[in-house]
């Protein structure tokens, strides 16, 4: 099943512009082909992490890549060449290569990136980060603002809201304000250099219920 | 799904009685109806809406507690809320039934004289809602209805005896921005609400629907649209995103017709991004409890640069000056002046402006229009870094001011010595994102030199006199509303050291203080039954004050820790 997720997806599409979100609509026909082939793994990637059905609010799945949801890649694929090592982070709704569903039908699904040197990562981040890569829920814990603010002397998130500071080379530790825990980890891999989905959220996103 | 969790079966409640004390029984309190005539002329006893009358003073007239015995003061039971964050909602009680409301939107009924709890209201919020202000200012009172302004912008009746939905409306989609955090106003059988969301680029308004059926009445937006009167003072497209917000409840002046809005800061917080005066933000706006037509408005300031929300509901006021005896508007702003004006049936004429904390952003105000100049070094541009007096959080935020009719004079929750900085940043509206031209994790606090000997104020305005009469000075900041009754005494928490006070009146002098579980914030309110008058406040620290706090020991270097969680308190007097 791990062999499956590997396969590079889509990896023969060509497109004036290969990367586009928009293009690749155009290239269901050869995604669905190649769908057929990954059987297996469209059960196994069903995470355990949402109740939802829906397609576009699923939680991000095992081999889903990205599509920038805002800066100047706004629509394109996630490729590590387009997140700069230091930061600031980005921010993309994952997709499913398969049947080129955007899951940005619910906000939980935001992610953010930062690309960072992978000697400046502790262990277990280094263990779940893709080169360097590595994705976190962007919603904060707290009451669920976007965590949007970057500080750039100490490589550090900060929700805009109420300030809450997380560490993102050390699994977006809380680093001060109210956020009661961590950011939800993400883990990645690259498959030709794109970002995607290697498991599940660590933790339930989204804002403390109580 | 929304949970009701009726804690009695009243059969068998009933079946106990029988068999053992006949006190139980009495855990089902009657519910009387509120009228419109209640609401106008609510009984000494109660304290039937957010300030307890129309004209929002924020005073009792029960003079059972006074300065002589309120030492007596103790507590008679508590109740546990069960949540963290910002408790900002003033218990009303009606006939002995007391309402509380909490952050996420929990509605409490309790016998008001027991602490017994008689339903209770969760909303189940939905999943993906983001709330920048995790508060609630608390519900309105109608007929056997309780409405609810919820954080996911619906507003909700629920029955007030058993605490089901009677009806919900949607207001606006919280996924743009909208959300709601006032008590509704209740005014002859409608139930008007203001939108917050004025980080988010919403575009304000007030709107009022049926009390009986939840039907929409009438919406009046506080940034006029195309063909509106108003509209030319914002360029281009601004209007759209031009936030302005409602998050205090209004006053209402029964004999114009009129109910008075404070209304918010413009969006985003640089001026520069929205030329112009940008009507109807940082006003006080008059608006026909019948149709919601604007009648008439005065803007405190134009153009605001210093995100000052004008938010609080003017103060309704007879005022005798030599000369001179009108009805007024009173005002304490965030913008640190304390506004006189004239309220007439189709305008607002400004009478003066007082700066009741360190300003230096006026240059003048003209004696006519009251219209302010500005130093333009107080201006933030884009990637230009502004100074200015007081901070963001202004000379006054909500917590509500109050008047006391015996001494005449003017209460204000103040904070001193207190300046701060903004710079501008390029910034693209999206749904639903922050939208502030300012990075937020860079407001700055910046406390003057005397902020070392002290921050938070009460301050005592003698309004005929026009001068302040007095001043109790806090070393913490203060974010108390304030109660004022008829036995001469003010009550107010609002430190970070977590000190409920009672205060002298006249004089200002500390009678009384009660150690609580949190920093108070909450709106405290008075109530009689059976002959017992007590006091009861909401204590539970969150939201702005534990960021400003969090800013404070920045600046200071020091560490403070506020506990949180939700706490109701009720006080009597010892026997
Ligand atoms: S929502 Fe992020 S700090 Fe409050």
């Amino acid at each position: 099943m791990r062999r499956a997720n590997d396969q590079p997806e889509e990896s023969n599409t060509a497109h004036p512009c290969k990367d586009c979100y928009a293009s690749r609509l155009l290239s269901r026909r050869t995604v669905l082909k190649s769908a057929l082939g990954l059987g297996v793994s469209l059960h196994f990637a069903r995470v355990a992490d949402s109740a939802e059905t829906d397609p576009k609010k699923l939680r991000p799945q095992i081999g889903d890549v990205f599509i920038f949801s805002s800066g100047d890649h706004q629509g394109q694929v996630v490729t590590i060449r387009d997140l700069p090592e230091g930061g600031p982070p980005a921010f993309a709704y994952p997709l499913d290569p398969k049947t080129q569903t955007l899951r940005d039908g619910s906000r939980l699904n935001r992610v953010l990136f930062v690309h960072l040197a992978q000697t400046e990562l502790t262990d277990p981040t280094r263990a779940v980060a893709a080169e360097g890569v590595v994705g976190y829920s962007a919603i904060c814990p707290h009451t669920g603002c976007d965590v949007s603010g970057w500080k750039a002397e100490t490589q550090h998130l900060v929700c805009p809201c109420h300030a809450s500071t997380f560490d993102p080379k050390d699994r977006a530790r809380v680093i001060g304000g109210p956020a009661p825990r961590p950011l939800p980890l993400l883990p990645l891999r690259t498959v030709d250099g794109k970002v995607t989905v290697a498991g599940a959220f660590s933790a339930r996103v989204g804002a403390e219920q109580k | 799904m929304n949970q009701v969790i009726r804690l009695v079966p009243f059969a068998l409640m009933a079946l106990i009685s029988l068999f053992s004390n006949p006190v139980a029984a009495q855990n089902t309190v009657p519910y009387t109806p509120v009228t419109a005539e209640r609401l106008l002329h609510p009984e000494p006893d109660n304290w039937l809406m957010y300030r307890g009358t129309y004209n929002s003073w924020g005073y009792s007239p029960l003079d059972q507690i006074t300065t002589k015995n309120v030492d007596k003061l103790t507590p008679m039971w508590t109740f546990s809320t069960g949540v963290n964050e910002g408790h900002q909602s003033p218990p009303l009680v009606n006939n002995g039934v007391m309402f509380i409301t909490t952050p996420k939107n929990q509605v409490l009924a309790l016998n008001a004289s027991t602490g017994e709890l008689l339903w209770r209201y969760q909303r189940e919020l939905p999943e993906d809602l983001f709330q920048l202000h995790p508060t609630n200012r608390g519900v309105a009172l109608y007929g056997d209805k309780v409405f609810l302004a919820t954080v996911d912008a619906h507003l909700l009746a629920l029955n007030a005896k058993t605490g089901e939905v009677v009806w919900d409306q949607t207001v606006e989609n919280y996924l743009t921005g909208y959300y709601m955090t006032l008590a509704p106003l209740v005014v002859r059988g409608k139930v008007m609400v203001g939108v917050s969301g004025g980080e988010l680029g919403i575009r304000g308004f007030v709107q009022a629907f049926e009390a009986e059926t939840g039907k929409s009445v009438w919406k009046t937006y506080t940034v006029p649209g195309p063909g509106e009167k108003g509209h030319e003072t914002w360029s281009g497209d601004t209007w759209k995103t031009g936030a302005v917000s409602i998050w205090v409840t209004g006053s209402y002046d029964p004999q114009l017709n009129l109910t008075y809005w404070g209304t918010g800061n413009p969006g985003p917080f640089i001026a520069a991004m929205r030329p112009g005066d940008n009507l109807y933000a940082n006003s006080v706006i008059a608006l026909d409890a019948d149709t919601g037509e604007l009648k008439a408005h005065h803007q405190y300031h134009w153009n605001d640069a210093w995100d000052w929300d004008e938010v609080s509901a003017p103060l309704l006021l007879d005022v005798q000056r030599p000369g001179k005896s009108f009805k007024a508007l009173v005002h304490a702003g965030r913008n640190g002046y304390l506004w006189l004006l004239e309220r007439k049936a189709d305008k607002i004429d400004f009478v003066n402006a007082t700066p009741f904390v360190r300003q230096n952003v006026f240059t003048k105000i003209d004696p006519e229009s009251g219209r302010p100049t500005y130093d333009p070094q107080r201006i933030a541009g884009i990637g230009k870094r502004a100074e200015f007096c007081p901070s963001v959080w202004g000379g006054k935020d909500w917590p509500p001011a109050a008047y006391n009719p015996q001494t005449g004079y003017l209460y204000i929750p103040a904070n001193q010595n207190l300046c701060s900085a903004l710079t501008g940043q390029e910034t693209t509206y999206q749904p639903g994102q922050l939208y502030i031209g300012v990075d937020f994790s860079k407001i700055e606090l910046l406390p003057t030199a005397e902020a070392k000997d002290h921050i938070g104020e009460i301050q005592a305005w003698d309004i005929n006199a026009g001068k302040k009469a007095w001043t109790v000075k806090f070393k913490s900041h203060n974010w108390g509303p304030l109660l004022t009754t008829g036995g001469g005494l003010i009550f107010s928490g609002g430190t970070n050291d977590r000190y409920f006070r009672a205060f002298d009146a006249k004089t200002g002098k500390l009678l009384w203080q009660q150690r609580t579980n949190s920093g108070v914030t909450g709106v405290p309110t008075s109530y009689r039954i059976d002959g017992i008058q007590y006091v009861a406040v909401q204590s539970g620290w969150g939201v702005d004050a534990q960021r400003k706090q969090e800013l404070l020991d920045k600046a200071f270097g020091t560490k403070t820790f506020v506990p949180q969680g939700g706490v109701l308190w009720v006080f009597a007097l010892r026997k």
